[in-house]
């Protein structure tokens, strides 16, 4: 079985400041508080499974993280700092996300992974296009067409668009939903790696125990977007 | 056959009137054969329509002989009440009415100035009016389909366009072709229009100088003109107007607002 969150830190009294911290984050729409002061720490290093039932706010949660959505109270500290103070670009560099459809942008896998690079205004060598394909396993895949790529290899093109940003903190909104079981475990697996290799913070959105069992050293578990338990995996889900 | 029985101007326009809203309502009624209803919506479009037109020239009979400063005016309430009808197509939109009124007056405003100061349109309000009239219906035509295009594109690749903002793409770079769509598709009848000048149909404003008298030939050339102006209105209009609504689809901290179902819960 993998675990990406083998090679984890652990926690301990002496640790450094965590790499990411959600301040009482709330969000309130028509109403209605999706998600509802939620606060926890993120030490560098750790894959942290969100788990929940549908409409808990795990997916209105990951998008708090990386401001694609506003607080209506509460903040984020990146490293120690407020994010409201960083430029929205620069943050969703250092927190980038992959969502849970790949949502390639039309021509080549080699333009959606010079895309991110590009938005600072660095152009990527087709060898390092090269080197993050065969991270995600579509060596000599660059000048491919995305319209000839099936689903699984979209969500691996969408993980490579997303690490060509190098970013410290990957947040993963169900990036194996849309997929069959088979496509589903090779993402998974290669996702793990990625973390293992990297080490990478990472935050990851699944509906799925086992998943998160598969995947994360610790759990959150949002009920109707309040933060209900926050834990080792093992503890939290089998309490 | 009708000019034989009625021959004052304004008693002969009511029964044509009176005739083509008989041959509207057959269509209603033949319309009905199919269970498809027409009923409410184009009789009181058809009330409307000619309640308005007539009250229109009721009014132009007496702006038509006053100061040229009244012109100004005409044209400036049709121009705010352009923008109201044209923010109609972009609910949910903050701000789509000063969105409208600023593309449209913009529009309509800069080529109506520049053409009646360099003498292409008459500054006298019998040409001002009638004119400046045609060129702000098209800038509003124009401003209503640029907004909605703008937003049905927006909403149909929200998907692509928070994947770019969380790429680390500005607001602006994450929409440039939907802006492009947007321009482009509400200016399709303008060069369609441009495209069918003089074969598939003689315009309103060629008709009527025929039928007054002008030399046919001026009254093509005339027809060109307006309809290159009203081009010209239509394009200034829609690249302001999306341009405009391009600020409104994204917050200060460039969140995408402008998506089904969003409620900009930070107020």
């Amino acid at each position: 079985m993998t675990n990406c969150a083998q090679g984890e830190a652990p926690r301990s009294a002496g640790d450094p400041a965590p790499i990411l911290e959600a301040q009482h984050l709330s969000r309130t729409i028509d109403g209605k508080r999706v998600v509802d002061d939620v606060s926890f720490q993120i030490p560098e290093g750790s894959v942290v499974a969100i788990v929940g039932p549908s409409g808990a706010g795990k997916s209105s949660l990951l998008r708090l993280l990386n401001r694609l959505d506003e607080p209506t109270g509460g903040t984020v500290l990146l490293e120690g700092t407020d994010y409201r103070t960083l430029a929205p670009p620069d943050l969703r560099r250092k927190v980038g996300m992959v969502m849970q459809a790949p949502n390639l942008f039309t021509g080549s896998v080699a333009d959606n992974i010079r895309f991110g690079p590009q938005q600072r205004g660095k152009e990527l060598h087709l060898d390092s296009i090269e080197e993050l394909l065969e991270r995600v396993k579509l060596a000599g895949y660059a000048q491919r067409d995305i319209s000839n790529l099936s689903v699984g290899e979209a969500q691996r093109v969408s993980l490579a668009r997303t690490l060509a940003n190098s970013p410290t903190v990957l947040l993963l909104d169900e990036p194996t939903s849309a997929l069959d079981v088979d496509t589903r475990e090779n993402v998974e697996n290669l996702i793990c790696d990625i973390i293992t290799e990297s080490r990478l913070t990472c935050l990851i959105v699944t509906h799925d125990p086992d998943q998160a069992r598969r995947m994360a050293g610790q759990v959150i578990v949002l009920e109707a977007g309040r933060l209900a338990r926050f834990g080792p995996t093992e503890e939290v889900l089998d309490a | 056959m009708l000019s034989q029985f009625f021959q004052e101007p304004r008693v002969l326009g009511l029964v044509q009137a009176a005739v083509t809203i008989v041959l509207s309502l057959a269509v209603i009624l033949a319309a009905r054969r199919w269970r498809i209803r027409l009923e409410r919506e184009t009789l009181i479009a058809l009330a409307r329509g000619l309640v308005q037109v007539v009250a229109v020239g009721s009014v132009l009979l007496i702006l038509l002989q006053g100061p040229h400063w009244a012109s100004v005016l005409v044209l400036a309430a049709m121009i705010v009440l352009a923008a109201t009808i044209a923010t109609r197509r972009a609910e949910g939109i903050s701000g789509a009415f000063w969105v409208s009124l600023l593309g449209i007056g913009f529009g309509s405003g800069a080529v109506i100035a520049g053409m009646t100061w360099l003498g292409v349109i008459d500054a006298a309000p019998s040409s001002l009016i009638p004119v400046g009239s045609m060129l702000i219906a098209n800038a509003m035509n124009s401003c209503s389909l640029a907004m909605d295009r703008f937003r049905s594109e927006i909403e149909s690749h929200v998907g692509q366009i928070e994947a770019a903002l969380s790429l680390g793409a500005e607001p602006k770079a994450t929409v440039t072709r939907y802006v492009e769509a947007a321009v482009q598709a509400s200016l399709i009848p303008r060069i369609d229009s441009l495209r069918s000048l003089g074969i598939v149909w003689i315009p309103g404003l060629m008709a009527g100088m025929i039928l007054s008298g002008e030399d046919p030939v001026y009254a093509a050339i005339y027809q060109f003109v307006v309809i290159a102006m009203i081009f010209a209105t239509a394009g200034i209009t829609s690249i302001s107007s999306t341009l405009l609504i391009r600020t409104r689809a994204f917050s200060a901290a460039q969140q995408l607002l402008l998506r089904p179902g969003y409620n900009d819960a930070s107020g």
